[in-house]
């Protein structure tokens, strides 16, 4: 039973593993480099669920200030700060890799992965 | 086969990972670790020292202003980094189409 | 796309979500939001104006003159702001101290230099979104 209640304290953390690794499984089984910056995405997302899971206050309001209840409780407004630098930066990161993804398009002609692998060693071979 | 193999594997690491989680303090309360002394003066004092009633507004661009520079700064080094990948390479195709 | 309904629709529709982002932006230190999610409103919404419209018709109207404007002109109002506190104080983006004024909390005109820096955030973020979108797009690939 008590593991049960520590289950349900600690479903936010866990819900963030569940995508951290999927994220990760999805980067490390596909092939297809749009599909990697999709799990990179993901495993992105966990670490910001993880992050405002950490501020959260049960039974919290959002921290905007009502002064005619002085009673309220807030919640910690400081992770949601924080993972709003990660969010920008992720969006950098994925502007960035499908740039990246263009060009390699342009030059091999395919956006496999272990195709381009093929192709390269097949080049160095000659 | 393969493919078993690394759900599996990745079965494990989120069993692994699950288990570490359960160590941290559960109980999301204004007694965890993370509220601390920062949090209780930003929530106290916001209004006094910055005027705005809403506290991420009064972080975001009064307190930790600098960081908030440095985000900005990220955006547009990321606009510098896209536009030297594609941009230049496109007017090396027209210098090219010139020849 | 060539839908009369979409493209009706679409017409109707920008106006209005540019003014939710302008007020999501002006109200930033009152009420949830903020330049981020203000800009990143505007800023879907010349990305829709594109994909209905082309990118031709969407490069009248948002040119590269202007998004350099408008990038450039959103961090140098911030850092333009952050050297008032310097002049004044002696440190870099002081808010009170610099003698912005503090308003009446709670109302929109409050906070001092805040509802300001949300501003140039605002900008800053829109021009990103449609200009990154234009760099991706106009990419030939054959």
């Amino acid at each position: 039973m008590s593991f049960l209640d520590a289950l349900i304290d600690h479903i936010n953390y866990i819900g963030a593993m569940a995508l951290f690794v999927i994220g990760l499984h999805t980067v490390v089984t596909h092939s297809n480099l749009i599909k990697r910056i999709m799990g990179i995405n993901i495993m992105g997302t966990a670490v910001f669920l993880f992050f405002v899971a950490i501020g959260n206050v049960t039974g919290g309001v959002p921290p905007i200030i009502d002064q005619t209840n002085p009673d309220a409780v807030y919640i910690n407004p400081l992770p949601s700060v924080l993972i709003l630098t990660g969010i920008v930066v992720v969006v950098s990161i994925t502007v960035y890799s499908l740039s990246l993804v263009i060009r390699i398009y342009e030059t091999h002609g395919t956006i496999d992965q272990e195709e381009i692998a093929k192709m390269t060693s097949e080049d160095r071979d000659q | 086969m393969r493919k078993r193999l690394y759900l599996l594997l990745f079965v494990g690491l989120f069993l692994v990972l699950s288990y570490n989680i359960m160590q941290m303090p559960g109980k999301s309360t204004v007694d965890a670790p993370a509220y601390n002394d920062t949090t209780e003066h930003y929530l106290n004092e916001s209004i006094e020292e910055t005027g705005a009633i809403n506290v991420v507004g009064a972080i975001l661009a009064d307190y930790r202003a600098f960081d908030t520079l440095g985000e900005t700064i990220v955006l547009f080094t990321s606009i510098v980094a896209v536009a030297s990948i594609l941009k230049v390479a496109d007017q090396k195709k027209k210098e090219d189409d010139h020849e | 796309m060539n839908d009369i309904i979409i493209k009706s629709i679409t017409r109707l529709i920008i106006p209005f979500i540019q003014l939710y982002g302008v007020y999501i932006i002006l109200h930033g230190h009152v009420s949830p939001g903020g330049g981020f999610a203000g800009g990143a409103m505007i800023g879907t919404s010349l990305v829709l104006y594109t994909l209905v419209f082309g990118i031709d018709k969407s490069k009248q109207k948002f040119s590269h003159r202007v998004s350099e404007y408008a990038e450039s002109g959103g961090i140098l109002l911030y850092v333009s702001l952050g050297l008032i506190g310097i002049v004044i104080t002696g440190s870099f983006l002081t808010n009170i101290e610099a003698g912005f004024p503090i308003g009446n909390p709670g109302s929109v005109l409050s906070g001092g230099m805040i509802p300001l820096l949300m501003v140039g955030i605002g900008i800053k973020v829109a021009s990103t979104f449609i200009t990154l979108f234009h760099t991706l797009i106009e990419e030939e690939v054959v």
